[in-house]
């Protein structure tokens, strides 16, 4: 995927920092020259319901930062470009953007594996990303075209990565939250020390269905972690117009919970590494990521009739998590504000690429909307528009 | 008609199972409006004359994501027309309590795809309700609207058509309106009749068809079925958004000579055999077209009933032209619909049979 240059013999540190800012998706690279430990304190306190929280004091290292605003850069570029993707009516179908909750997906990423699952709603595009998906595949399930990710029959809502542990993109609201907890009760089975995050937002929370999902994995300890992205709209109604109780990380009861501030990456990765190892030993735990959107629920709701155009600029001005990740790496000069820039320019360039990629690759034939109705090869037999005239095996 | 099944031999009088005789050809004059307007106008009406009526669901207080609720919330109250929480078997079950106490329950599913939490609750507790209290208790006052099918769009999540599904349970009544005219006069009459009823609202309409429709209070008549055309080769049956496209598939027709009478359903159960069967015995053939998936959508029962009674005049077999036996896609939308090309073949093929 990236053309890694060649190391000049004079080795600067300089060179170094554009060749890493060059590397795609680097959540987690080692390298020799920049790992002194930086400790980073998290923006808030964690609050915490019937467990001790995690400290506030996170430790990282230079290549964590750049690459965290790396990541993020790239996610919050990718929503942008498909938003004028919609708009041009290239996408089309639904479009639910994540832009401004980007630290959730990088920060979980930080703290876990590929083998951890994780599993999500609609707005799934970024964690896509950050499961290591690709740009191409991306914009090209967007788009309805074959090289897409669920081969183009998926769409914005159902983006799936089976070997990165992302167990998808879901349509209906809560339904993937019990789904999430049979996943982990497959890792406890089979005794291999990974867990699944399971995400809903703040709407999903009033389904009955969570409230099934978490007395099972209650009792019988399962290894999942419930995260509620609380961007305390769902979709238009707000938090506390739907829930008598939008203390979402206190409505587990007997399972404990922590508030996380959601726009500090370093707090979600604090949190989700505390809850991996809580869970793996004592069952579920509840995670309440406090975040927001700057778009509205999806591309056919503007955002501002139910919000104040100030509140979304007050949060994009205050906790929005590139400019804190900015602002980190300018103070501990681990880069330039020119540097970043380019990053950044670099980032949209590779999106644009990924774009015009995708834009050229096929359509799926038409004879795939007959396939994976049912397991290849089964012999069902499907039938047509007239019975007796349009039969078919399905393959 | 007679209950042969039960060999008793009873007779019951042929409006048995709607409740009202009311208007059959509201007056042609009125405004044009497209359907979520129609609709918003029947729940206005519903609000005012009954004291007793209640409007809710997700987001219907700023008017709903169709704005078919627009205007209720500021002129009636928040206590009457009030938003849920996103919880469909919530609502559902919250709407069959007050309707048991004597309420109307106006209920609304914000797309039929998220119906199914609240499937449960409508068809055991629904359902069976008068059943099984032996006629203590009953919710007759519950309607569910809900929009359904195709809009283009849509995807797995936002275009199914479920109607098929309910219509297997008996103490259900099911209608499906084709336009606004008929939406405003069909929703009042599932409003006040006193069984519980499902409304489907076919979503591509709700601003493409605009229609006439008078201001004033109208109900149409429950399981009636509405003969929309006159023709002697060939009836077409359907309901919802697929009769313009039958309409168009007929416009079509008559230029090879073939006179095909198009049926409305409107109610879908109980549904109007009578009225399909005259029509048949007229024609000899018969096609139904709904966008649900073929096997097991309603067509088959239509199919299955019309074989029953007038086997020995059916020059053709019928023909069901339907959505394919596959999850609604995404992309390859244009291939699953049951589009005017599918139904003009095979309105040819049972011609010429």
């Amino acid at each position: 995927m990236a053309a890694v240059r060649r190391l000049s013999p004079s080795f600067s540190a300089a060179s170094l920092r554009r060749i890493l800012l060059l590397r795609p998706f680097s959540s987690s690279s080692a390298d020799a020259a920049d790992q002194r430990v930086l400790t980073v304190e998290t923006s808030l306190p964690f609050i915490s319901h019937k467990i001790d929280p995690p400290s506030r004091s996170v430790d990282t290292n230079p290549n964590e930062l750049l690459s965290f605003f790396r990541d993020m850069s790239v996610m919050r570029r990718m929503e942008i470009a498909a938003d004028s993707l919609y708009k041009a009516k290239l996408i089309r179908g639904f479009c639910h953007l994540y832009d401004g909750q980007e630290a959730v997906a990088v920060g979980m990423e930080a703290a876990i594996t590929k083998r951890d699952g994780i599993i999500t709603a609609y707005r799934d595009h970024n964690i896509y990303l950050g499961r290591g998906g690709s740009l191409f595949e991306a914009f090209a399930e967007l788009m309805g075209r074959r090289a897409g990710c669920s081969r183009g029959k998926g769409g914005s809502m159902h983006f799936y990565k089976k070997d990165a542990g992302f167990y998808g993109g879901h349509g209906i609201v809560g339904a993937q939250v019990p789904l999430g907890c049979g996943v982990a009760f497959a890792q406890k089975y089979s005794k291999d020390g990974n867990v699944t995050f399971a995400m809903y937002g703040d709407g999903a929370a009033n389904q009955g269905q969570l409230f099934e999902a978490l007395n099972i994995s209650a009792l019988w300890d399962l290894p999942v972690i419930l995260v509620c992205e609380n961007n305390h709209y769902g979709m238009g109604t707000a938090e506390w117009r739907a829930a008598k109780s939008p203390a979402y990380y206190k409505r587990g009861d007997y399972v404990p919970g922590l508030k996380v501030d959601g726009m500090d990456v370093f707090a979600v990765k604090q949190a989700c590494k505390f809850a991996k190892d809580y869970a793996l030993k004592n069952g579920p735990l509840i995670l309440e990521m406090d975040t927001y959107r700057y778009h509205g629920h999806s591309m056919s709701d503007p955002g501002s009739t139910y919000r104040t155009r100030d509140e979304i600029s007050g949060v994009r001005q205050e906790r929005d998590p590139i400019e804190r990740i900015r602002k980190l790496i300018l103070s501990h000069e681990l880069a330039t504000a020119a540097e970043l820039k380019d990053t950044e320019k670099q980032v949209r360039k590779e999106v644009d690429e990924a774009i015009a990629q995708a834009k050229e690759s096929p359509m799926p034939d038409p004879s795939e909307l007959f396939t994976n109705v049912y397991v290849k090869g089964f012999g069902v037999e499907a039938f047509g528009a007239d019975r007796k005239e349009v039969k078919a095996f399905l393959p | 008609m007679t209950l042969r099944g039960l060999g008793r031999g009873i007779s019951i009088g042929k409006r048995c199972f709607s409740s009202f005789t009311e208007v059959e050809k509201p007056p042609m004059d009125g405004k044009p409006i497209n359907l979520f307007s129609a609709i918003n106008q029947a729940l206005h009406i519903a609000l005012e004359t009954d004291p007793r009526a209640y409007v809710f669901g997700e987001d219907v207080g700023f008017g709903g994501v169709f704005r078919c609720t627009t205007g209720l919330a500021d002129r009636f109250g928040r206590n009457r027309v009030f938003n849920t929480p996103l919880c469909e078997q919530g609502i559902a079950g919250f709407a069959i309590g007050l309707a048991a106490m004597g309420n109307r329950a106006i209920a609304e599913i914000q797309f039929a795809d998220y119906i199914y939490p609240a499937f449960d609750q409508i068809v055991n507790e629904a359902a069976k309700f008068r059943y099984r209290s032996g006629n203590q208790f009953n919710c007759g006052g519950l309607t569910i609207r809900s929009p359904y099918g195709a809009v283009g769009h849509g995807g797995h999540y936002h275009s199914q058509s479920p109607e098929a599904f309910f219509c297997h349970v008996p103490g259900l009544k099911v209608v499906i309106p084709r336009s606004p005219r008929q939406a405003k006069g069909l929703l009042l009459a599932c409003i006040r009749d006193s069984n519980p009823v499902v409304f489907f609202e076919p979503k591509w309409l709700y601003r493409l068809a605009v229609e006439e429709v008078p201001e004033h209070d109208y109900m149409l008549p429950l399981s009636q079925a509405e003969v929309i055309r006159q023709g002697s080769d060939i009836t077409l049956v359907g309901w919802g958004a697929q009769l313009s496209v039958l309409e168009h598939a007929c416009d079509e027709v008559a230029k090879d000579g073939i006179s095909c009478e198009l049926i409305d359903l409107r109610t879908l159960i109980p549904w109007d055999k009578e009225t399909v069967e005259a029509s048949v015995r007229k024609t000899g053939r018969l096609l139904v077209s709904h966008e649900a998936p073929v096997t097991g959508g309603f067509g088959a029962e239509i199919s299955a009933s019309i074989a029953e009674r007038c086997f020995l005049r059916l020059e053709a077999p019928v023909a069901r032209i339907c959505g394919l036996d596959t999850p609604f896609p995404l992309v390859y939308e244009p291939f699953y619909m049951p589009t005017k090309n599918k139904v003009l073949d095979a309105i040819k093929a049972t011609v010429n049979y």
